[in-house]
């Protein structure tokens, strides 16, 4: 068995509203230090695949297919065996 | 004529639009079911407003894969009019019959209100009975408007006259305090390349009789029934 954990992130060139508004309050907390904050989505998954590459080529079409939208969003995955 | 609405788990402006096609435009109307594998005999195929499948993960990317859509798809490639109107919009993105995305609105807030929306294309089959330019008051009810696509997309949307609507001032004005949720250009409406694909995120079936206190949605209704007569 493998888990991954992908996560998921609106991409360099779309505005982020929301990290904005996060990376704002934690500056008005005092943590004066932050440069840049995105918010985005993560998924933690476990399945079961023939091997490593497999379990990734899985994975990669499932971000393909549903899990992320290109056009606004880009993503990193993790796998390892479990 | 006669109109399809599909109907989402979570749609819920379903029955708006089937009082209005019926009652007020008067035209053959039937929902349809989005498990359902065909669009049936029908000229227009409406996705509704409303949260498919809760607006999980990111607003109609669930509800794209309904059996449905792929019987909108075919329905779309023949050439004939699909209008998606906000949810609908948004699955009409996820499904790629429309370009770009959606993202969440710039302040972060649900935003429900009448907005002011300038007609660019007055020749697709949506907007033939508006002037070029004509200023519509319809209303909006959604937290993710905001239209973005990537500069190259944009470009072609401009160029080809893709841009069905943007939103403006009560008097046509653009500009940032115009815009209710940061769609990039004010854009409020998108057409596919061949003009028979409408997706807007203002809602026409709320803005369709006097007694809702503006009538300019009804011009749209009457845009595609004219197209087919």
């Amino acid at each position: 068995m493998y888990k991954a954990k992908i996560d998921v992130t609106l991409k360099e060139s779309v505005s982020d509203p929301q990290g904005q508004t996060v990376l704002q309050s934690l500056r008005s907390l005092g943590f004066q230090n932050i440069e840049s904050l995105r918010v985005g989505k993560h998924f933690e998954m476990v399945l079961n695949a023939n091997g490593q590459e497999k379990a990734e080529s899985d994975i990669k079409a499932m971000c393909g297919q549903l899990l992320v939208n290109p056009v606004i969003e880009q993503y990193t995955v993790r796998v390892e065996q479990v | 004529m006669k109109a399809g609405i599909v109907v989402f788990p979570g749609s819920n402006c379903d029955r708006d639009c089937f009082h209005v096609l019926r009652d007020v435009v008067k035209i053959d109307v039937a929902y349809i079911w989005h498990k359902s594998t065909s669009v049936g005999e029908i000229d227009l195929v409406v996705l509704p407003g409303g949260f498919s499948y809760g607006d999980y993960l990111r607003c109609g990317a669930i509800a794209r894969f309904s059996p449905v859509m792929e019987a909108v798809e075919r329905h779309a490639r023949l050439g004939r009019p699909v209008l998606g109107i906000c949810n609908g919009f948004q699955i009409l993105l996820e499904v790629g019959l429309l370009p770009g995305a959606m993202l969440r609105n710039k302040s972060l807030r649900f935003v429900c209100k009448h907005v002011h929306l300038k007609t660019e294309n007055a020749r697709s089959m949506f907007t033939t009975r508006l002037e070029p330019g004509e200023i519509l008051k319809i209303p909006i009810a959604h937290g993710e408007g905001g239209y973005f696509c990537d500069e190259r997309t944009l470009e072609e949307l401009e160029a080809n006259n893709q841009i069905a609507f943007r939103y403006v001032s009560e008097t046509g004005e653009l500009g940032d305090e115009f815009n209710p949720n940061g769609s990039l250009r004010h854009i409020a409406g998108v057409l596919n390349k061949e003009g028979n694909v409408l997706g807007m995120m203002p809602h026409p079936e709320r803005s369709s009789e006097q007694i809702l206190g503006c009538e300019d949605g009804r011009k749209i209704w009457d845009s595609i029934l004219e197209a087919y007569r």
